[in-house]
């Protein structure tokens, strides 16, 4: 909410500037987000009327003018301004006078003395008009400071107010809570109840009390809807933010900021018998006043004559109901409707109003009949007219009610850490109007009718902490228990995944969980995405089940900027459906760490010959994440990987993830130029670790042979160690592959593997005879099963 | 005996003269070998007189001593400049670049969030963790949001197509809930439920998006739960951890009164730095409460027994603030240019 400084001190004027009012505001809850003056400083400008307008002898487009400024003669000026009129009431900067960026001083303006400078409204920095001068009011008394005459010493604060404070959108309300923190007196306009002269009266029928149970009505006869708002009242309401738009109008609004009642003014001659508060019936449609036709919910309540439809209860009026600058008969509305009964409604309808804002969060129910005798008392004032009798229409049973809450101060002072006596509690919710009764150790606290946030304990400790002050609460470090915490040595944590990877080389980055719908189809095959309902973009309306599409597009926008070395890393949840899924059933939402690596292998450098990252490099990354456990790997057909160059990657025989090649189609598709390499894994896996245990270290020396072995192309080298390792004796401990060939001497659709074979015995030297039997076997076994052939 | 000191000097002058060892070892015959000039002397000695004999024996011994010892002094200059001469020869330019691949790094706000961790750890709180796709009810309904609250319209929170009951979580604190839920559960029956203290770090979403808000960020999520847990403990802790947090003391933080369904009362945490680019500007870092005894009760905790404060705070913003970073946007752009610069 805006308002201005001055209107509040008007209604309580506390000895504090205008920072130290604000910082006030803002540690009661009431937060100030902006304060800026009305003007800039300037001094030396007063209220002038132009007495001559002349051309300037030596300039065509210059006019010299004899100015009254008060000043006991008259000033020589020449000005440019082409709205420059003999009678015209300006502002005057005298000799001396300092304006914004500048001091105004007797001059010479092409041969002719000049006395001062008649101001536009931007050079006085009061807005952007300089398309002349600035046009005073014709009674503007002439001589007057413009800042006193246009009330300029004046500041807009702007508060951002949580939804639980209602009862501070209106300057009243924001009066009550400084008068209570300063302990400064409240001065209210005194609003005298209008004596009505005419009988005039419309009967209000509450249909449904429980939304609406308070309802004041009026009629005001022969009004004139034309009669300007006076300045004061248009200047209060401009620096509120709201625009002056015809006398009535204006009184409604500023009866509203004023006291917090939003009122509705109907003309009158367009009601037809009483006036109803109920629901909407089948296929009622309202013509509001923005123009928007709604058909309303059955849970919006209404504004209804006898005939029809009139207006959205608390929300916004009819079009052609409402008051216009013809009308003479008014019929003024003074309501209370339950925050229930309004809260959410007008926002169904694509909109929120002043009035909605307010009553869907509290609006004090004994203000009707108040606010609408001040209405009348400025309707009558401005645009004269004769006021009927309030009728109002009330369920009391309906009205809310204000039950006493129980305080135990001991909890408060428990709760906050605090320790006012209970004196002191009572006396600070005294402060704010919650009248409090002693019940042995406990205080009973009735909240007053405008405060829609006080039913339980809690809500009384809020309020004696703000007015105790936030900053008066000490800030203690706590005290505990010193248990230590659990800290596994069988499992670590995702920062451990992470640093290891950053040391491979990796980047971490953090990708968006929603993404294109194409990319789930793509790389994952999915034709049943997980949609959001709103979206706030096409290519963010799914939920990933993978990872690497993410780390393919943050390769696609590098290599837009010209980096074709790209190693990334995510750890992030994915998305799948699940119908029994944990912790919420329908999803399963598994974290998982994928990386993905395109370009050179190593950074371009000059001791190691350039060459593109292959699979074997990733996948020797992926090794070294779960190292020292082994992974096996076996091929895998996956949507997003070449099916030649893919592996699922299995630890303890369980399927964690892939890694693989990206399949040669996406790579064009996504415009990713030479192919990465990726791998998607289930982060549970990698956080797994186990304890080491030591194994006795043999002091007897161990004993190496080299073999190599001719196999088939196509056989995968891991079926070959897994042959080896079956026929081997006790005392080989280790078979380790160290080079594969193809070429001279090998026959073209075979290999030769080379193989390392350690043996070793714990007890005693090998001797050389059952060194080669062991070769000997592990061969044989290997050329029976694998039709391998020991090459020469 | 003049002549024996010629013969020492001549010899000195002619190991000098050798250029290398082979050179050396040829002037070594030539005074030391088998027909060297000192062995033919010392074969001359025969021809003395006994009684010279032995005069003139230690005479040309002491030659010959000179001689070797000049033998052994040039056969170490010639070693050594050997070894110098390699070893120059082997000089590299240490000032190449090292070989092998470089380092990668972690995301800046894992940076923070890693901190975080480590800085709340040291006094006790555990990591707790929570779905992203989340339940109506965890995220609002437990949370004391009530049916109509602003928060729970589609302005703010992404739900999911054909599904009413989920959404994707718009802050960390349903988290709170599951923990105070599971912590009850395992306690259940005891005399004395232990203290509950967590922080759950994560992912949020909601239906925004400019340069300062994105509509997915990170969250991190506090919550104490104990029998005498205050509201001066949660100052006490936060303005702790701001402080350990950007390293100096040189900040002021403030509490400012604020409203959250879930707590109350309810703050919202600001800090100033007392120096820098930002100095004396109030900034937003987190909102805080005590919990609401609503919350409580939802997670199966007696709010008449067991009091507690909850925070939720911004890693992306302490990131920007920490780094000096000024566009949210750069956190989720994965932009190499950018995130290496955090390594």
């Amino acid at each position: 909410m805006q308002f201005s400084e001055q209107w509040l001190r008007s209604l309580v004027n506390p000895p504090l500037d205008s920072e130290a009012l604000g910082h006030l505001m803002t540690m009661a809850g009431l937060e100030v987000e902006e304060s800026s003056p009305v003007a800039p400083p300037f001094t030396g400008v007063v209220v002038a009327r132009i007495v001559e307008a002349e051309k300037h002898p030596n300039a065509d487009k210059l006019k010299l003018c004899k100015v009254d400024a008060g000043q006991g003669e008259l000033l020589q000026i020449v000005c440019g301004a082409p709205n420059a009129a003999v009678g015209m009431k300006v502002p005057c900067a005298i000799v001396g006078a300092k304006l914004p960026g500048f001091e105004i001083k007797a001059a010479k303006l092409r041969g002719v003395e000049s006395f001062g400078m008649l101001c536009s409204a931007r050079e006085l920095g009061l807005s952007e008009d300089h398309a002349g001068l600035m046009d005073l009011p014709a009674d503007a008394p002439v001589g007057m400071s413009l800042r006193e005459y246009l009330a300029l010493d004046d500041t807009l604060f702007t508060i951002k107010l949580t939804p639980n404070r209602s009862d501070c959108l209106s300057l009243l309300g924001v009066g009550r809570e400084v008068a209570a923190l300063t302990g400064q007196p409240l001065s209210l306009p005194e609003v005298v109840a209008v004596q009505p002269t005419l009988d005039d009266r419309r009967e209000i029928v509450l249909d449904a009390p429980e939304a609406c149970p308070r309802y004041c009505g009026r009629i005001v006869r022969g009004v004139d809807a034309k009669a300007p708002t006076p300045d004061w009242m248009k200047q209060r309401l401009q620096r509120c933010g709201v625009r002056s738009i015809s006398a009535l109008v204006d009184v409604t609004n500023y009866v509203m900021l004023e006291l917090g009642q939003p009122l509705h003014a109907f003309d009158d001659a367009r009601l037809s018998g009483a006036v109803h508060v109920r629901y909407p019936r089948e296929g009622e449609q309202v013509l509001l006043l923005n123009e928007q036709t709604v058909t309303p919910a059955a849970d919006t309540l209404l504004i209804a004559d006898e005939k029809r439809a009139l207006a959205l209860a608390g929300i916004m009026g009819g079009e052609d109901s409402g008051i216009t600058l013809e009308t003479t008969d008014m019929f003024l509305e003074s309501a209370f409707f339950a925050p229930d009964a309004i809260a959410g409604r007008a926002r169904s309808y694509g909109f929120v109003s002043d009035a909605s804002h307010r009553f869907e969060r509290g609006v004090d129910f004994e203000l009707a009949a108040s606010a609408i005798e001040r209405a009348t008392q400025l309707i009558l004032e401005i645009c004269g007219g004769a006021a009927g009798p309030v009728v109002e229409a009330v369920s009391k049973a309906h009205l809310p009610a204000r039950k006493p809450v129980r305080l135990r101060p001991a909890r408060a002072r428990r709760l906050l850490g605090i320790d006012p006596d209970n004196a002191a509690i009572a006396k600070l919710l005294n402060g704010v109007h919650l009248g409090v009764r002693h019940e042995g150790e406990d205080l009973l606290v009735v909240p007053p009718s405008f405060r829609f946030d006080i039913e339980i304990e809690e809500d009384l400790i809020e309020e004696i902490a703000r007015l105790y002050g936030y900053d008066n609460i000490p800030a203690l470090p706590p005290q505990g228990g010193l248990a230590m915490l659990d800290r596994s040595e069988s499992g670590r944590s995702a920062w451990d995944v992470r640093h290891q990877l950053a040391g491979r080389d990796y980047q971490e980055v953090v990708n968006y969980a929603f993404v294109d719908e194409a990319w789930e189809r793509d790389f994952c095959s999915n034709d049943t995405p997980i949609r959001l309902a709103n979206p706030i973009a096409s290519q963010m309306s799914v939920m990933r089940s993978s990872l690497i599409p993410g780390l393919a597009d943050n390769l696609v926008a590098n290599r837009k900027r010209q980096l074709s070395r790209v190693r990334v890393f995510e750890i992030g949840r994915c998305f799948e459906r699940k119908a029994d899924g944990e912790p919420v059933a329908g999803f399963h939402q598994p974290v998982r760490v994928a990386g993905l690596a395109a370009g050179s292998a190593l950074p371009e450098q000059w001791g190691a010959p350039t060459r593109n990252v292959d699979f074997y490099d990733v996948k020797g990354d992926v090794e070294a994440l779960f190292a020292p456990r082994t992974l096996k790997f076996e091929p895998v057909s996956d949507p997003a990987l070449h099916p030649g160059r893919a592996a699922a990657v299995l630890l303890d025989g369980r399927r964690i993830g892939v890694v693989g090649e990206l399949h040669p189609v996406w790579v064009q598709r996504y415009d990713l130029g030479t192919a990465p390499v990726v791998f998607e894994l289930d982060l549970d896996a990698a956080l797994r670790a186990d304890l080491p245990a030591y194994a006795e270290i043999s002091r007897q020396p161990a004993v190496t042979r080299d073999l190599a072995l001719v196999v088939e192309e196509a056989l995968p080298v891991a079926r070959v160690i897994e042959v080896l390792n079956e026929s081997a004796p006790a005392i080989v401990k280790g078979v380790e592959l160290f080079d594969v060939y193809h070429g001279k001497g090998i026959d073209p659709g075979k290999k030769s593997l080379a193989f390392r074979v350690l043996m070793q015995d714990t007890q005693r030297t090998l001797e050389d005879a059952e060194v080669d039997a062991a070769v000997t076997a592990i061969v044989h076994h290997a050329e029976t099963v694998l039709g391998a052939r020991l090459r020469g | 005996m003049d002549k024996l000191d010629q013969l020492v000097q001549q010899a000195t002058a002619e190991f000098a003269a050798a250029a290398d060892g082979v050179q050396l070892e040829q002037a070594k015959a030539r005074f030391l070998g088998k027909t060297g000039v000192l062995t033919e002397q010392l074969k001359s000695l025969g021809k003395l007189a006994p009684e010279e004999r032995r005069a003139a024996g230690a005479e040309i011994n002491r030659a010959k001593d000179a001689i070797e010892a000049a033998l052994e002094a040039r056969r170490t200059a010639l070693r050594e400049a050997v070894l110098l001469a390699q070893l120059a020869a082997e000089a590299l330019d240490v000032t190449l670049p090292g070989r092998g691949t470089s380092v990668g790094g972690l995301h800046p706000v894992s940076r923070t969030l890693e901190r975080i961790e480590q800085l709340f750890r040291s006094i006790g709180f555990v990591v707790a963790d929570g779905p992203e796709i989340e339940t109506d009810w965890h995220n609002f309904t437990a949370l004391n949001t009530p049916e109509n609250h602003p928060a729970r319209s589609m302005h703010d929170t992404f739900y999911l197509e054909g599904n009413d009951e989920v959404l994707l979580r718009t802050h960390t604190s349903p988290v709170q809930v599951r923990a105070m839920l599971d912590h009850a559960a395992r306690h259940a029956g005891r005399e004395q439920m232990p203290e509950l203290r967590i922080i759950a770090p994560g992912r949020v979403y909601r239906v925004d998006s400019d340069a300062t808000h994105s509509p997915m960020f990170h969250q991190v999520e506090g919550l104490w739960v104990g029998e005498n847990v205050s509201f001066a403990d949660l100052k006490g802790v936060i303005a702790d951890f701001l402080r350990k947090f950007f390293e100096t003391e040189d900040l002021q933080v403030r509490f400012r009164p604020s409203f959250f369904p879930f707590t109350e009362p309810s703050a919202e945490i600001d800090v100033a730095f007392m120096s820098g680019a930002l100095k004396g500007r109030w900034l937003e870092i987190a909102g805080c409460g005590m919990v609401h005894p609503n919350v409580l009760r939802f997670g199966g905790i007696d709010p008449e027994r067991y009091t507690g404060f909850a925070f939720g705070m911004g890693p992306d913003r302490l990131t920007m603030l920490r780094y000096g970073v000024n566009d949210l946007r750069l956190f989720f752009e994965g932009d190499l240019r950018f995130l290496s610069q955090f390594r």
